[in-house]
């Protein structure tokens, strides 16, 4: 849902995986931010409803941004900077213990 | 550092910067806490990776500027903590005793005096459909554009009222993105309503420095053919999984409905009151500005002795005000460091001008109606998907309820965000149900932790790193 700035596209980028797939970062945004330019533009679905939530405030009041980074579930991805080889997957529901 | 810092600044923005600058400079031991990777708050979030560049450019001055504030702090010389979290405060004997993470372990530190400059948030705007993905904040908006360089890919429907507004629609279209249309909340006739403050507020350099930015926005919106849709309220935002149309009551009572696949809403902006709340500082109630905000002296002291909150997270008076009240609390900080009277603050001519135009721009930019009476199938306790009309069932059975009985019989205010983003909604929502005042009903108790902490972080809690 987001595009470069014009004239700024080009910039060396970060790799990471997404759901398993690799995505391209720019260096010193969030995860939640890389989330919003893939489609379906969720973090996760809502552990009541089931209804799927993307970063709403993206600075870490809204807390619907959860993701599970590098092992870790129910991180606020909005407050997470992009690092190469980060491994990010999106939340389905309730958490579950492991 | 050994031994208690003393000063601890939670917040490294405009406030928290300068506060934590004059502190060191005056030789006390400071150490910053910032939840971000980079010093700048929200106004110059990612300045330092971004002014020279082409989002710098269409961020604008004000937005440059900030580069100059980021260096002097980092030239002062402090203890930083970048990407650190702060999850508790303990008063203990010398001070408090904070309790943080970073990089998956929590640790503490203990500082005589804290200084809270953690800023605003946005004012939760409701409506039928707002959880839905592709409805989101203007502010996350112009975060996209400051961390990510990045704006919307498709056309992207504005609606909401507020100087925020205006500058991010210009900034969307100066960074080649796409405005579908403004559909504006602020009640016609608000401006000739409010003249005496207008009045007020224009007489004086800055105020008119502001109307003619504002005015110039405008003109430059007309000029690429925005279209400016009054609006008396956002009836719904619909889709499958996401938003795919919107449908609104125009001013004229008309309804419209648009095809939309990104919106952005605002309505003003708030104290961010989440931690001096958690420590049991007092909060006033501001009809002016719509919400609550610390007690605090005139040097910014709350009423829990040594506990300082300056910027934003005081009162919202923007980056210039955040800037000469947060000086203002470190002075106060330094001479009882030292053991000095200050006596009472000097007065400071920048910050009563700043002040003065905060009655123009509260009545100007205050919420819309629209926004304060969402109908009973709009969710407010977004975690905990609690609606208008449960809230409202509650809160008319009978007794004052308050928070925290609605918390307890709802479990709104439960979830992660603890009621970060529905208390001032709730606190609306009983006050009109109930009609009572705004400052009887008060907000939620908040218990640490501030955050969510790991059992694996907790295990690593034993002093200093």
């Amino acid at each position: 849902m987001f595009k470069p700035i014009a004239g700024s596209a080009g910039e060396a980028g970060v790799t990471l995986t997404l759901d398993g797939l690799p995505v391209r970062a720019t260096p010193g945004e969030s995860v939640a931010a890389v989330l919003l330019r893939h489609a379906p533009y969720r973090a996760r679905t809502s552990t009541l409803s089931g209804e799927p939530r993307a970063p709403y405030c993206l600075m870490g009041v809204c807390f619907d941004c959860l993701v599970e980074i590098d092992g870790d579930a129910s991180v606020q991805s909005c407050l997470v900077t992009v690092r190469e080889g980060m491994t990010v997957a999106r939340q389905d529901g309730r958490r579950r213990a492991r | 550092m050994s031994g208690p810092a003393d000063l601890a600044v939670i917040g490294a923005g405009p406030a928290g910067m300068r506060a934590a600058a004059v502190a060191r400079a005056a030789g006390l031991d400071v150490v910053v806490i910032d939840e971000q990777p980079a010093p700048g708050g929200q106004i110059w979030r990612a300045v330092e990776a971004r002014a020279a560049g082409p989002a710098g450019r269409v961020l604008g001055g004000a937005y440059r500027a900030g580069r100059a504030a980021v260096a002097a702090f980092r030239a002062a010389g402090c203890d930083y903590r970048p990407e650190t979290q702060l999850w508790a405060i303990e008063p203990q004997e010398a001070g408090f005793r904070l309790f943080l993470k970073a990089g998956g372990r929590a640790f503490s530190l203990p500082a005589r005096q804290v200084l809270l400059a953690t800023g605003a948030q946005e004012r939760p705007t409701p409506f039928p459909g707002w959880t839905l993905p592709g409805v989101m904040t203007v502010g996350a908006g112009q975060i996209l554009l400051k961390t990510s360089a990045a704006v919307p890919d498709r056309p992207v429907w504005i609606a909401g009222s507020g100087p925020l507004v205006l500058l991010y629609m210009v900034q969307v279209l100066a960074g080649g993105g796409r405005v579908a249309g403004w559909l504006d909340t602020a009640p016609g006739g608000r401006l000739w309503q409010n003249r005496r403050a207008l009045a007020a507020g224009a007489a004086s350099a800055q105020g008119l420095a502001m109307l003619a930015k504002g005015a110039a926005w405008q003109a430059r919106l007309w000029r690429a053919g925005v279209r400016r849709l009054p609006v008396a309220r956002l009836l719904a935002a619909e889709g499958a999984g996401r938003l795919e149309r919107l449908s609104v009551e125009r001013a004229d009572g008309q309804r419209e409905r648009f095809d939309a696949q990104l919106l952005m809403v605002h309505e003003g902006v708030i104290p961010a009151v989440h931690i001096p709340l958690s420590l049991g500082c007092a909060l006033d109630w501001d009809a002016a500005g719509q919400y609550y905000r610390p007690r605090l002296d005139p040097w910014g002291e709350t009423s829990v002795p040594g506990l300082f909150v300056a910027g934003d997270g005081a009162r919202i008076l923007g980056a210039e005000a955040a800037a000469i009240t947060g000086e203002r609390a470190a002075r106060r900080i330094v001479a009882r460091a030292r053991g000095d009277d200050p006596g009472r603050p000097e007065p400071d001519r920048r910050l009563a001008r700043l002040m003065a135009l905060r009655p123009f721009l509260d009545a100007a930019y205050a919420p819309s109606p629209g926004a304060l009476t969402p109908p009973d199938e709009t969710v407010i306790c977004r975690c905990e998907e609690i609606t208008a009309g449960q809230i409202r069932a509650v809160a008319r059975a009978g007794g004052p309820v308050g928070p925290n009985q609605l918390k307890a019989l709802t479990r709104c205010g439960m979830g992660p965000c603890q009621g970060r983003q529905c208390g001032p909604l709730v606190t609306n929502l009983l006050a009109m149900a109930q009609g009572r005042p705004h400052a009887e009903v008060g907000l939620q108790r908040i218990r640490p932790p501030l955050k969510p902490v790991t059992l694996g972080e907790l295990a690593a809690l034993d002093g200093d790193p």
